[in-house]
């Protein structure tokens, strides 16, 4: 068994995260893969609007922050005048599937060779729990206070699905962090993103399905439980595009 | 394409423009289709590729230009242009590359608005570049070519001042300006060929050999919010006391009305004052080069003995504000100006400077 450590390529500063959220672990998801691909020196991230937009403070490498939803907008510049560094963007519902729609769906249309990590809690966690484009239907929000109506608020969007259908996706998976195994498959995904960035085959997205107890009102356990019921029966797990054979220089 | 430094050649002004921006070293362009600036992006698009640059159409003005956002943030020379409604699009990245300190240049080809507004020339866009380009407390120079010659120099400029202040730069420009033909020259050093190293303060990797680079405009704590614009603010008053420009014309000191115009109003209203000059008038032209910092000094010395002032543009009137502020209201200033996307005629400005002298 190895030394559990801190990763490098995560500096040994306080988060400011809520008790209970899924955040420190995908941060340190990513930063475990920075450092397993010696890439820290190499590597761009660019952090969202939301409760994720001070990960500059926390990450090693290189940071850029972007206005709310550009973060692939944003990207793409860094990586266009790179294209050999590794550039990540780490976002929230909101920022990518609302705000952020338009620049996301032509950063993937165009096959931005970026890695997006998608973290998906149903809800917009800084600014006190509103309605999401991912909030479930019948879902309660500060803003959907009788459940989210489908009637009136629509449904909920299924990013991987949608963004899986355009060509220049290389690949796209939906995993999750409720426990040691999916937490395990959690960083294969996210390797995987980086490592389709590494051979230059396309924009690659991993969403992460994690939990808001602050903002859902339960304990994180409870959270966690729910992710597993609630959310995971319509955002199922797994891979929705692999490209990174077909397209393999 | 192949000009010799010293030719003299016709080119359409965007061209001239975009041409500039290469030599200056401008490596990435961003941008998207709008007229009367799409021909700055359909030469980026041919020249670029030839000189391992990038260019890239963006799906909005948005991605446009936080795509310049990540890219000048690198720590690369680029740029974006666009027209009226698309720089409205821009606003919120502008806002962030100046609260950033990040150098770019912006180019805007105006056309008439408001709204969709008409694709015919305008400078109904001055308040928005030199009062709105963004939220929060701002600045960004603003440059105002009056031909296609300047189009070329103030670009070059441009990214001088941009990167020499660690801002967005603006080229403020007009759709007859973009769209028009003349004989011009490129001087200066040519950096379209050489690959330059990224700004050291840029995020583009720290390759283990230096500490970590964060570009940002968040500032929680309010103490280092207003400490940064306090810095930010020294730099502008930098560009005050160092980079406001004018023109003005020798009879000045002589002069009994001062007419004030910038870009292509300039020049209609150069031919007015000239043909006042003919009828042995005593008028003259005063052009600001730089908006902002707009030129209050040179203007207060040109209207030293002035009775009147006459500002005129393409707006119901925006500049005349910073005439007066300049002036300080100790001379009358009176106003004359078309919009809609219509040029001045010479002969309505002398018609203006006449009644002025009547009255």
């Amino acid at each position: 068994m190895p030394d559990f450590k801190r990763p490098n390529a995560l500096l040994d500063v306080q988060t400011h995260y809520c008790p209970g959220c899924t955040h420190g672990i995908i941060h340190r998801l990513v930063a475990e893969v920075i450092d397993d691909m010696g890439i820290e020196g190499e590597t761009i991230g660019v952090c969202p609007v939301g409760c994720s937009v001070l990960e500059y403070n926390y990450f090693a490498c290189d940071m850029m922050q972007a206005s709310h939803g550009r973060s692939p907008a944003v990207a793409t510049g860094i990586k266009r005048a790179n294209p050999d560094k590794f550039v990540f963007t780490y976002q929230g519902d909101g920022d990518l599937a609302a705000i952020g729609t338009a620049e996301t769906v032509h950063a993937a249309a165009r096959g931005e060779n970026i890695t997006i990590i998608f973290v998906n809690n149903t809800t917009y966690g800084m600014t006190g729990g509103q309605m999401a484009p991912t909030t479930l239907p019948g879902q309660v929000t500060q803003t959907s206070p009788y459940g989210r109506n489908t009637n009136t608020d629509g449904f909920p969007v299924k990013v991987c699905e949608m963004l899986s259908t355009l060509d220049g996706v290389a690949y796209a998976e939906r995993v999750m962090v409720a426990d040691p195994k999916s937490v395990n498959q959690a960083k294969k995904a996210i390797r995987k993103g980086f490592e389709v960035q590494k051979n230059k085959q396309g924009f690659s997205i991993i969403e992460v399905l994690s939990t808001c107890p602050t903002n859902w009102g339960i304990s994180p356990q409870k959270a966690i439980e729910r992710l597993k019921s609630e959310m995971v029966p319509y955002y199922p797990l797994g891979v929705f595009k692999d490209c990174s054979v077909r397209n393999k220089e | 394409m192949d000009i010799n430094m010293s030719e003299r050649v016709l080119m359409k002004g965007n061209e001239a423009l975009a041409e500039a921006a290469i030599r200056a070293g401008c490596r990435c362009y961003f941008g998207y289709p709008i007229t009367p600036q799409t021909e700055i992006a359909a030469y980026m698009a041919r020249r670029l590729p030839k000189i391992n640059g990038v260019f890239l159409q963006a799906e909005s003005e948005i991605g446009a230009i936080n795509m310049v956002y990540g890219c000048a943030g690198s720590g690369a020379r680029c740029m974006t242009s666009s027209s009226s409604p698309g720089i409205s699009l821009k606003a919120e990245g502008i806002s962030y590359l100046a609260g950033a300190d990040l150098p770019c240049v912006i180019v805007n080809i105006q056309r008439g608005g408001p709204g969709l507004g008409t694709i015919q020339p305008s400078q109904a866009d001055y308040w928005q570049a030199t009062r709105a380009i963004g939220h929060g407390d701002l600045r960004i120079p603003v440059f105002a070519p009056a031909t296609v010659q300047e189009m070329v120099d103030l670009t070059t400029k441009a990214f001088e001042v941009a990167e020499k202040y660690r801002t967005p730069v603006m080229i403020l420009a007009d759709g007859f300006l973009g769209q028009m033909m003349e004989p011009m020259s490129f001087s200066g050093e040519d950096k379209s060929g050489k690959r330059e190293e990224p700004f050291a303060w840029g995020a583009f990797g720290h390759g283990n050999k230096r500490k970590k680079n964060i570009v940002n405009s968040l500032y929680l704590k309010p103490e280092a919010l207003e400490a940064q614009i306090e810095e930010r603010f020294k730099r502008y008053k930098q560009i005050k006391e160092k980079e406001s420009t004018a023109v003005c014309g020798e009879q000045a000191e002589t002069a009994e009305i001062i007419v004030v115009a910038y870009g292509c109003t300039a020049r209609t209203a150069q031919a007015a004052v000239h043909k006042a000059q003919d009828e042995g008038l005593k008028v003259e032209l005063f052009r600001p080069v730089t908006l902002w910092p707009f030129p209050e000094k040179q203007l207060k010395d040109a209207c030293k003995n002035a009775k009147t002032v006459l500002v005129t543009e393409m707006s119901k009137g925006q500049m005349v504000d910073d005439v007066k502020l300049a002036l300080e209201c100790k001379i009358p200033v009176e106003f004359f100006g078309r919009t809609g996307g219509i040029v001045p005629e010479p002969d309505e400005i002398l018609q203006k400077i006449k009644e002025m002298v009547v009255n």
